[in-house]
């Protein structure tokens, strides 16, 4: 199979922005780390009793907290879970039993201490460790191993694996506003708010960080990928922070957003995926999670009140997209996505993945052409508003506004949880649609989309999961009438593009026969069972009608189904 | 009445109409008040006789024909302009507004944004994309967020009487909907609180349609079974319309919702229902438009209204039957006859 490239690569190296990494914020805070847990554990203490303000209140949270912990600890321990754990909790257990037959003078202010004991393990869990060296070496080994996979695989003569002809750039194209990105780095503090497809992300998002010049990133990644001990060895030294999902107590959960909150006041540039976790249906996110990024909000603000006067070191959001032709778990997520959705109306095919199918898809991956395109949207304010190049916000206008006002009350600089909520919830929508704007549309996504619309279109009577349980054999669409909507679907975007609502890859333009050959080649190109093919006849059938949906869904939101 | 705030800053008020002018008296209360005055004369005369209107004004509001200063001397902001001008009165405050600033507004219509060279008459289908709520209208022209509307049975000219009456502030922000409570609030007028603002615009949009169709049956000579019917089935009418357009079914059980309604359809002083009860009585739209002194938003929130229905396959047959009665030549006699007999038979789906 032949897969068409990319047009040539202008991708060149970028500079580190700053010189040594004992100028980066994230060793800065490493080497602190001490003085830093202890502010963390602090400041959540004070939230916490703020929540929960009376003694009842209080421990009632803490019961709450512990026998949560042990029903965790009961039912899903995990390897990176500390050995000492369960003494610890039934420790604490022990000393709550004995604190509520006490009066409140006998027990004096036990249940704050205990809060305490608790916050700061918690901290010190959720803590990442960055350690220079390791970070170096973690580079030079990824760098090395990337290239040599990469010469070894795609120059054919011995030898050519000590090249070094090809380097990840070819194979990994950024796009957008990286000008941008560098100058506010240097200027602000930068969190960057990247789509969620494949656990591949983290990974990849770290080199680009790396090779966009820009200081390493601090990272919440869950805890699951802390299980694999190579995982867990290459994302510690690239300054991650763990994230437990099981954990959803109030004690955890705001630890975890003060250490991102304290962080970015500290000015360590941070990386959230505001989805959650990886998109189930391969829908671009539609709802954020608005726990983390609350937390860029009130750490603005909170540089606002510190500083009532002068200049103040601004937060930028800078939402990423990451458009891949091929999503390794797609058939994974899109049958969760399905199960949730469809209840008992959908019924779910076994056939799952393991490690050797992780190997396999990376040495797929890096020998054959499946190239990955990430697009750099402009810098956002906490607001959502447009930032230029020197940071300053923009109102729709152009004008130049001060971001510090939306936080003022009669003149002055305020704290108002509810106020900042609907500001998160704002900053959301915003950035959601900012994703829709710079997704970059593939061949492959498109010929994906317009291959199941017409599918469902001609079973109009059917619903989604009636529709999805229909024998691949029998589905097969004329090339004449594909090609057809394909030109027409191809001018609506170009549409669009001009009208500045979605971006699209260079190859999607051109000979239209070649661009459809391309998409079909390229979508979901490693699956055991394609999503679209050509048969004999030149026509377009599917293997796997719950995996083209997946790829489908990703233009989902354009309205273009109207067209069709 | 002793105010609560620290700050000394004047409240504005944009728009010297028959509404704006009883709010910038009730604010005169507590605060004082910049009035903002299109009209020269209007200033004047406000600042010469203390009147406008036929309402006598306090003497805690200053009227103003300029609005960088009013922008600039107030962080609240009442703007209060017919929904036609909302727009480029937005235009023009702009440029003054910072993001401290609080806006709420207490105009009933909607705004629309026609494709060039069609009007709207001409144009096929609206749908939300066209159709924005004053506070959206805030929203795309200013840097302001915190935005909040007014909503509710307020008849200009009882509540400058002093009877007892009440408001909905909405907004998403507490801040927002305290800050109007402060300054609305007194013994005779009652402040609701609400954070579905887009519902409780609508609300108090789309009851001006069932205000004519009220209008009508009055001209018509109908009692009160007649009343009681329209009033019941205009409020689904309104909560399915409502839900369409982005509202949620509990804004329009509530003040500005069933409250408005049931006041604006029994009050012949209301404009929405003086052109219902003069299009029973014979008249023709154009030769009522005439002679009217304010805008009825009634008019116009039905033309909208109707043809987003039609985009959102809403089934609304008071707002398409006034259509046809205003614009395509149905009688009020003939409307009637056909909503008597229309063979609908669910009393409340919305629940």
């Amino acid at each position: 199979m032949e897969i068409l490239e990319e047009k040539k690569n202008k991708n060149r190296a970028y500079k580190p922005i700053l010189d040594g990494i004992p100028d980066w914020p994230v060793y800065q805070l490493s080497k602190n780390r001490k003085e830093f847990l202890d502010e963390v554990t602090r400041k959540s203490v004070e939230r916490i009793r703020k929540v929960r303000p009376s003694r009842k209140q209080l421990i009632d949270e803490l019961e709450a907290t512990v026998y949560r912990e042990q029903n965790r600890m009961k039912r899903n321990r995990w390897r990176v879970d500390p050995k000492d754990e369960p003494k610890f909790w039934s420790e604490i257990k022990n000393e709550l039993v004995l604190l509520s037959s006490k009066t409140l003078e006998e027990g004096g202010k036990k249940e704050e201490e205990l809060l305490e004991r608790i916050v700061s393990r918690y901290a010190n869990e959720i803590a990442g460790k960055f350690i220079p060296n390791k970070y170096r070496l973690t580079r030079e080994i990824l760098k090395f191993f990337f290239a040599r996979l990469l010469n070894g695989a795609r120059v054919k003569k011995f030898g050519a694996f000590f090249r070094s002809r090809y380097t990840l750039r070819d194979k990994i194209q950024i796009v957008g506003k990286v000008k941008m990105l560098r100058s506010l780095a240097k200027q602000g503090t930068v969190v960057m708010v990247p789509t969620h497809y494949s656990n591949l992300d983290s990974i990849l998002v770290g080199w680009i960080i790396h090779s966009l010049g820009l200081p390493a990133f601090i990272y919440g990644a869950g805890l699951n990928l802390f299980n694999i001990k190579i995982f867990a060895y290459f994302m510690n030294s690239l300054g991650a922070y763990k994230v437990d999902r099981r954990k959803k107590n109030v004690p955890y959960l705001e630890t975890l957003k003060m250490y991102s909150n304290v962080a970015l006041q500290k000015g360590a540039h941070s990386l959230f995926f505001p989805g959650g976790t990886r998109s189930r249906s391969g829908m671009l996110e539609k709802q954020l999670k608005l726990g983390l990024l609350s937390t860029s909000v009130e750490a603005q603000r909170n540089l606002y009140l510190d500083n009532p006067e002068g200049e103040v070191r601004k937060i930028f959001i800078v939402p990423v997209t990451l458009n891949y032709h091929f999503v390794l778990e797609a058939p994974d997520l899109i049958e969760d996505y399905l199960q949730v959705k469809g209840q008992d109306r959908y019924f779910p095919e076994e056939d799952n993945y393991g490690s050797f199918q992780l190997i396999k898809f990376m040495f797929k991956f890096f020998t054959k052409g499946s190239n990955i395109s990430v697009s750099i949207g402009r810098g956002l304010d906490v607001m959502g508003n447009h930032v230029d190049d020197n940071g300053n916000s923009l109102d729709a206008s152009g004008r130049i506004i001060d971001t510090r006002d939306y936080f003022m009350t009669n003149g002055k600089v305020i704290e108002d949880e509810q106020r900042e909520h609907e500001y998160t919830r704002m900053l959301s929508q915003k950035i959601v649609k900012e994703y829709h704007r710079i997704n970059r549309i593939f061949a492959s996504h498109l010929v994906a989309f317009i291959a199941f619309e017409i599918w469902q279109k001609k079973h109009p009577k059917l619903d989604l999961f009636g529709f999805l349980r229909l024998p691949e054999e029998d589905l097969e669409i004329d090339y004449t009438e594909f090609k057809e909507i394909f030109k027409r679907l191809r001018k609506e975007i170009y549409r669009l593009g001009g009208e500045d609502q979605v971006h699209f890859a260079t190859h999607l333009k051109g000979d239209i026969d070649l661009v459809i050959t391309r998409g079909i080649d390229n979508v979901g190109i490693f699956h055991l069972k394609r999503p679209l093919l050509k048969n004999k006849k030149n026509n377009i059938i599917t293997q796997d009608l719950t995996v083209l949906y997946y790829y489908h869904n990703r233009l989902a939101g354009y309205d273009l189904e109207k067209l069709i | 009445m002793t105010s609560r705030s620290s700050s000394d800053k004047p409240i504005g008020v944009i728009g010297a109409g028959n509404f704006g002018s009883v709010i910038a008296n009730i604010i005169a209360r507590n605060r004082k008040v910049l009035l903002y005055a299109r009209d020269e004369k209007v200033m004047k005369r406000i600042l010469d006789k203390r009147e406008n209107r036929g309402h006598k004004m306090s003497k805690q509001i200053i009227p103003t024909n300029d609005l960088e200063y009013l922008a600039s001397q107030c962080d609240v902001i009442f703007p209060i302009v017919p929904s036609q001008h909302f727009r480029s009165m937005m235009k023009k405050l702009s440029p003054f507004l910072h993001p401290y600033h609080i806006l709420i507004h207490g105009t009933k219509g909607l705004d629309i944004t026609l494709p060039k060279g069609q009007t709207i008459e001409s144009v096929t289908m609206l749908n939300r994309n066209q159709v924005k709520t004053m506070s959206e209208v805030i929203r795309e022209e200013s840097v302001v967020v915190r935005v909040g509307c007014l909503a509710g049975p307020n008849l200009a000219k009882e509540l400058a009487l002093r009877q007892p009456g009440a408001t909905v502030v909405a907004s998403h922000f507490n801040e927002v909907i305290q800050t109007g409570k402060k300054l609305l609030r007194n013994d005779r007028f009652q402040v609701y609180e609400n954070h579905d603002l887009v519902g409780v615009e609508l609300a108090g949009v789309i009851k001006n349609i069932i205000a004519i169709a009220s209008g009508a049956l009055s001209g018509m000579g109908y009692g009160e079974n007649a009343k009681g019917l329209l009033i019941s089935r205009g409020a689904v009418e309104m909560v399915h319309l409502g839900k369409a357009l982005g509202g949620s079914t509990s804004a329009f059980l509530g003040v500005a919702g069933i409250g408005d309604l049931v006041t604006t359809c029994n009050s012949p002083m209301s404009r929405n229902f003086t052109v219902g009860y003069r299009l029973a009585k014979g008249e023709t739209l154009s030769e009522i438009l005439n002679d009217m002194e304010e805008v009825a938003e009634g008019i116009n929130t039905i033309r909208i209204v109707k043809k987003c229905a039609d985009y959102y396959k809403v089934r609304a047959m008071i707002t398409e039957t006034l259509y046809k009665v205003l614009f395509q030549n149905l009688t009020v006699q003939e409307a009637v006859q056909y909503l008597m007999r229309y063979p609908l038979n669910v009393d409340i789906n919305f629940l």
